[in-house]
């Protein structure tokens, strides 16, 4: 032993002796995930997080959340003598005299959309494999709270410098409590400490920006990771891989190295487009003061779908008993998202409601297999990219002359049309796919040969698929489901069936009646055997074996 | 009982010294207005540049405003016709005829929901016999003096503020123009002609409002071209500015380039591991 290798066994030795973790860490390091790109989304966002509170803790050394108003002077001369709040103030001397500011500034934001938008990603291959499926709902539901607290926890950043755009976005977010029924003005006050915007609200926002909401995420990341370290990552389906078993590889070193290096790409491309590219130039916007407001004010792309929300919605109010009732700001601000994020969170239930399945599913579905789920999706996504557009409605009558009452008047009649036309296209596409897939497990795969028969007619030559197709194929069988049925009306003894469960019926019915059933290993056989058999008359054995 | 009390209580007397109220406060409302604005009003014309002028005018303008300058309305125009209908532009001033000749906004190349700039079809000299002949008619805001547009001492800072007060609510922070309502836009401001920002301000062209000497005085005008001058031309601190128009080109480029090379690299440290 050399004496490093000595040295080593030693202090490890000492630290086994105390915490005893060499036994845990034997069997943790060994721990098997399995590997597919769409696995790393989630990482992403984790790498981001990191680095946003990295960044943010350096940026707390600089940042001075009060609303005191102080006079400028400082580097940047355009804003020389401008009454503004010591917020603005330090904000500015972060971007222009602290060493390394603006570029930590500019990381700490640039990440903030990274985060978001990573999160928003992940989930959506989480929704679209139905990795939220049993054992996993809960796991499912916390996704959805961290998705929401980012959120929450961006606006609060970006709401934070307070120069004019943070200070109109400040304003929406008044005017949405505002529009609150009955207690509105009350909470508005509440928050405020008075009058908008008044001198509190900045040091409030600081706490719930730096410690309470960050806070919370890093509990609910931990126990997000550790629910996923614990039921065991999903996989896709592959030859070997089961409901039982997980496919892949150790942890140690394979995915400490890859993780790690990845955690270096994600800081690195970051840390490139913010030293590339300006966000939020918090200098050209100037102070807020509540008369002005720029063309153009927008959210982060994050709030920007409720801005869109808003923009699209019909001017509604109701005056009831003296109370203005502002539907205008309620249903798109309050109540839309209210039910957008219900329905998120309940999915699972909801899925597991119309298959009636209680297993335990760590194979994930290829999206075309759950043709319904799949359809609701893009539906739902289609809604949300709708209103995302709306919500930079006016930089697109800009950059394309267009009108903007006409995009707005587009927008409201597609918000309508659309979904349910994406949800029929899509349900149709994936139901499509699985027929080819069914096609190519009887049939064998197409080989582009085409074969002149004795009789003078032509047919194509097709080949038997790879195991690995084969087994890609074949877990159709497990995202199968058949619409539940109704017991007999009247049982053996006369007695009249309860009518519960008629909902989950209706609901079975509208996901699975539409469905193509996956062929049995008897029909395989038989088409496999007629592929090999078209292959032997035109080449010699094994010719063509290798496929996709 | 005096002869006056009942006079004084009589109920034409309180309409009397309405009427005498308010005759006054026009009278000084009118002084006081005619006071403010002889810096418009005052408008000296060249009359060696009217002949020319009026030459240019009935060739190029006249059709639409009308020989009279009093404009043609749109009744007027057949209904299966262009709509050759123009305002009038007695009062107008030359401000507003540099402004819109110059900039190629006028005369008009192709109706739509606005005018639009382009390459001016008259020379420099053409511009100013065609002012000198509009502003021949009636006074109206003058082209600025170079004096005028010495915006050398002006105060920056304050210029950013009235430019964020005045201006950037449909111009943009950073002068980049913005959409306004059923196909209208406020242009990008170009920081390269004063001359035309000043005009703008004291003429209003289009959905633009007129900020007269009155609201924004000439001392206010030159900051704001100050500011506008000093921002279009600033550096960026932070790197490539995606058109300063504030968090949608961000959003789409963390969208696209940022997320799309980090998914390229999920994408390459998967396929690695085969």
């Amino acid at each position: 032993m050399t004496i490093a290798q000595r040295a080593a066994a030693t202090t490890t030795t000492w630290i086994d002796d105390r915490i005893g973790a060499g036994k845990w860490l034997k069997k943790n390091l060994r721990k098997v995930f399995p590997d597919h790109w769409s696995f790393m989304l989630g990482e992403i966002a984790l790498y981001s997080f990191i680095l946003l509170l990295l960044t943010g803790v350096y940026l707390t050394l600089f940042f001075n959340p009060s609303m005191k108003e102080v006079v400028y002077n400082g580097s940047y001369a355009p804003l020389n003598g401008i009454k503004m709040t010591q917020a603005y103030d330090s904000t500015l001397r972060i971007s222009f005299d602290v060493r390394g500011g603006l570029l930590v500034r500019q990381i700490h934001h640039w990440a903030a959309l990274l985060f978001v938008s990573s999160v928003s990603v992940h989930m959506l291959r989480v929704f679209f494999t139905g990795a939220f499926r049993k054992p996993r709902e809960l796991n499912w539901v916390i996704g959805v709270g961290l998705m929401t607290l980012a959120i929450l926890e961006g606006f609060a950043g970006y709401s934070l410098p307070d120069d004019l755009l943070s200070g109109t976005g400040l304003r929406i977010a008044q005017g949405i409590v505002l529009a609150i029924p009955l207690v509105g003005s009350y909470v508005s006050t509440f928050l405020f400490g008075g009058e908008f915007p008044g001198t509190d609200f900045i040091p409030r926002l600081y706490s719930i920006h730096i410690l309470l909401i960050p806070g919370i995420l890093l509990g609910m990341l931990t126990a997000h990771l550790l629910l996923v370290w614990y039921q065991k990552h999903t996989q896709f389906p592959g030859p070997g891989r089961t409901n039982k078993n997980v496919v892949g590889f150790p942890l140690f070193p394979v995915y400490v190295a890859k993780a790690g290096g990845f955690f270096f790409i994600v800081s690195g491309v970051i840390v490139l487009i913010s030293a590339l590219f300006t966000i939020n130039p918090i200098w050209m916007y100037g102070p807020y003061t509540p008369d002005q407001v720029t063309a153009g004010s927008q959210p982060d792309w994050y709030i920007g779908w409720l801005d869109g929300a808003v923009r699209v919605m019909p001017n509604w109010e109701i005056v009831l008993w003296g109370h203005n009732l502002s539907l205008n700001i309620l249903v798109p601000a309050l109540i839309v998202p209210g039910i957008m994020f219900t329905l998120l969170g309940l999915y699972p239930w909801i899925e597991a409601r119309a298959t009636g399945d209680r297993r335990e599913h760590h194979l994930l579905d290829r999206p075309r297999n759950a043709p319904t789920r799949t359809a609701l999706g893009a539906m739902g996504l289609s809604f949300y990219l709708l209103i995302w557009i709306s919500g930079g409605n006016d930089l697109i009558a800009q950059a394309f002359s267009w009108s903007i009452n006409a995009i707005t008047w587009t927008i409201r009649v597609l918000l309508i049309v659309l979904p349910p036309i994406v949800f029929v296209i899509t349900r149709r596409a994936c139901l499509g796919l699985q027929r080819k897939d069914r096609d190519k497990l009887l049939h064998g795969r197409e080989t582009g040969i085409i074969q002149r028969l004795p009789s003078g007619a032509y047919q194509e030559v097709h080949a038997p698929l790879t195991d690995d197709a084969k087994a890609k194929i074949l877990s159709a069988r497990e995202s199968y489901y058949e619409p539940i049925e109704a017991g007999p009306a009247v049982d053996a003894n006369g007695v009249a069936a309860p009518k519960k469960g008629r909902l989950a019926r209706r609901l079975s019915k509208f996901y699975f009646e539409q469905r193509v059933t996956p062929p049995t290993d008897e029909e395989i056989a038989e088409g496999q055997h007629h592929a090999a058999d078209d292959l032997a008359t035109v080449r010699p054995a094994g010719q063509i074996t290798s496929g996709h | 009982m005096s002869a006056g009390t009942p006079r004084r209580r009589r109920p034409a007397a309180a309409a009397a010294l309405v009427t005498v109220g308010l005759v006054a406060t026009g009278a000084l409302y009118a002084a006081v207005g005619s006071m403010a604005a002889p810096a418009t009003a005052a408008t000296v014309v060249s009359p060696d540049l009217i002949k020319p002028g009026e030459q240019l005018y009935k060739e190029g303008c006249s059709s639409c405003h009308g020989l009279d300058l009093a404009g043609v309305p749109a009744e007027s125009v057949g209904k299966g016709g262009a709509r050759a209908n123009g305002p009038s532009l007695l009062g107008v001033g030359a401000a507003a005829v540099d402004f819109q000749v110059s900039t190629g906004r006028m005369p008009v190349g192709a109706y739509g929901k606005q005018v639009v700039r382009g390459r001016s079809s008259y020379n420099d000299e053409e511009v100013a016999a065609l002012a000198a002949y509009v502003a021949s008619f009636a006074p109206g805001p003058a082209i600025p003096s170079e004096q005028d547009l010495d915006f050398k001492d002006a105060n920056l800072a304050e210029g950013g503020e009235l430019f964020r007060t005045n201006c950037a609510q449909c111009h943009n922070f950073a002068g980049q123009g913005g959409a306004l309502s059923n196909g209208t836009y406020a242009p990008a401001i170009s920081p390269k002609s004063p001359r035309h920002i000043w005009e703008a301000m004291l003429t209003g062209p289009q959905s633009m409002p007129v900020f007269a000497d009155t609201t924004v005085n000439p001392d206010e005008k030159r900051a704001i071209i100050k500011y506008i001058t000093a921002i279009k031309s600033s550096p960026n601190p932070g790197g490539a500015p995606l058109g300063r128009v504030g968090p949608v080109s961000e959003g789409l480029l963390m969208w696209t380039i940022g997320l799309g090379a980090l998914i390229a690299c999920t994408v390459w440290l998967g396929a690695k591991a085969r």
